[in-house]
């Protein structure tokens, strides 16, 4: 494309993993959110997963540290262009939560205590492919990293991993979400770039 | 938390654009603005973002995001670059990138930390260091507009010389403008300063002009943990938590 910044360098981190493209390493563990943190308890911590005909489900926090835990170590990726490896959690993988739900919905519309919500296809929920996490590297989840409970997504950007989660909808058609409606990408594949509309 | 579309953003892919370097100013010793000239820029709303991608000579590309630090205007942009100890974009954004160079440039980016002209209820601002940047981008909109709507804002800075936009903000200050500007100094103040330095806090906020009453817009911009400072006092005030937007950056924007 032939255009250079003369006397610019490559400075970040050397890394033998490769990242997604646009991505750099970070040590750090930035916070991006778009409101208040809000401030929940666990005694009126509730988890609802409602289907397209308004069947609910729901777990207590009591409840949801009784199901089976996994502790999923894996990379993460933000649309801010930021990467961060072997970051490692504990929770429930999506497909205990889901297991013995009668559905026939492809997609799943997230929220969140204090009003954010992200879309995914439900694929894209079972199959270990995400959780719902509590403990980041060892220690209770902080509420602006989304405790006491968030959504974690590793293979699409980490703005589908909503934080602070209270309920999955599952829904026969696709409905955009918070950022989605703002011009970010419906999907999110960060290993396709899929950080905008049209990407 | 209400919807956010941005006009003229949502149809299409947004394309790389070159932006050549039209002018500089220093606004302390370690941040410089940048006055861009990019010539099919699409027009943005205060608050949104650009992403910067530059290129070295053997390919390797690094991008990062930022504030836009003013109003929309024709074919120029600006950003105001904080220059962070060994990042790697933005010494060379700040020391090395010269007039008449070009980078390449993306967007505009984000479309819920906005304020739009057209808005009519009171506006409250709160900045922590760099975070003044989308914010002052709100204020110089409000003048570009002829908008009157009321303008609140607090601008925490470690000291006197890490402030920006200094003399606009003076002007702001001490003129009949409708933007009420207020200063936090967090380790040292000027002469005669009567708050003595130190972190903000709820009497910062809870002063006769700024109050929760005719539901103002909140905007907060800084580092993480004065994000959730603020925020979260605002909220214990009485803000209505939808209606305060918070934009957060930690370290690693380098």
């Amino acid at each position: 494309m032939g255009m250079f910044s003369p006397g610019f360098r490559h400075r970040a981190p050397e890394t033998d993993v490769a990242l997604p493209p646009g991505q750099h390493l970070i040590e750090d563990f930035p916070v991006l959110s778009a409101g208040p943190t809000p401030q929940v308890s666990l005694d009126q911590w509730q988890l609802e997963i409602t289907t397209e005909s308004g069947q609910t489900h729901q777990w207590s926090w009591e409840e949801l540290l009784a199901l089976p835990q996994e502790t999923p170590t894996v990379d993460i990726h933000c649309v801010t262009s930021w990467s961060k490896l072997n970051t490692s959690w504990r929770g429930v993988s999506l497909d205990t939560l889901l297991e013995g739900i009668e559905t026939a919905a492809d997609y799943a519309l997230v929220d969140s205590y204090g009003g954010y919500t992200t879309n995914l296809p439900l694929e894209d929920l079972l199959g270990g492919q995400a959780w719902v996490v509590h403990q980041f590297e060892g220690e209770d989840l902080t509420p602006e990293h989304g405790g006491p409970a968030r959504l974690l997504v590793p293979h699409l950007y980490f703005w589908k991993s909503a934080k602070w989660v209270r309920g999955i909808h599952l829904l026969l058609q696709d409905e955009p979400g918070f950022w989605e409606t703002a011009g970010y990408h419906d999907y999110g594949d960060p290993w396709r770039e899929q950080r905008y509309q049209g990407d | 938390m209400a919807r956010a579309a941005v006009p003229g953003r949502l149809a299409g892919r947004l394309s790389w654009q070159s932006a050549r370097l039209v002018e500089h100013r220093d606004e302390t010793p370690t941040a410089r603005t940048l006055v861009l000239e990019v010539l099919d820029w699409p027009g943005h709303l205060a608050g949104q973002h650009v992403d910067i991608r530059l290129t070295a000579d053997d390919g390797y590309q690094a991008v990062r995001s930022y504030s836009l630090a003013a109003a929309s205007d024709h074919h120029r942009i600006e950003v105001t670059v904080q220059r962070v100890p060994d990042g790697e974009v933005s010494p060379y954004l700040v020391d090395v990138f010269s007039l008449g160079d070009t980078v390449e440039v993306r967007g505009p980016l984000g479309g819920w930390f906005v304020w739009r002209p057209t808005e009519r209820a009171p506006v409250l601002l709160v900045a922590g260091g760099a975070g003044i940047v989308p914010l002052m981008a709100m204020v110089r909109a409000r003048s570009a507009a002829g908008s009157r709507v009321p303008f609140r804002l607090t601008y925490s800075v470690r000291t006197p010389q890490e402030g920006y936009y200094e003399e606009e903000l003076h002007r702001l200050q001490h003129g009949e403008t409708g933007v009420d500007v207020t200063y936090i100094f967090t380790r040292s103040t000027p002469k005669g300063f009567a708050r003595p330095p130190g972190r903000i806090g709820i009497r910062d906020l809870e002063t006769p002009n700024r109050s929760p009453d005719g539901q103002p817009i909140c905007f907060v911009c800084g580092p993480t943990g004065f994000v959730e400072l603020v925020a979260g006092t605002l909220v214990t005030m009485g803000y209505d938590p939808g209606r305060v937007k918070t934009e957060r950056f930690g370290p690693s924007g380098g």
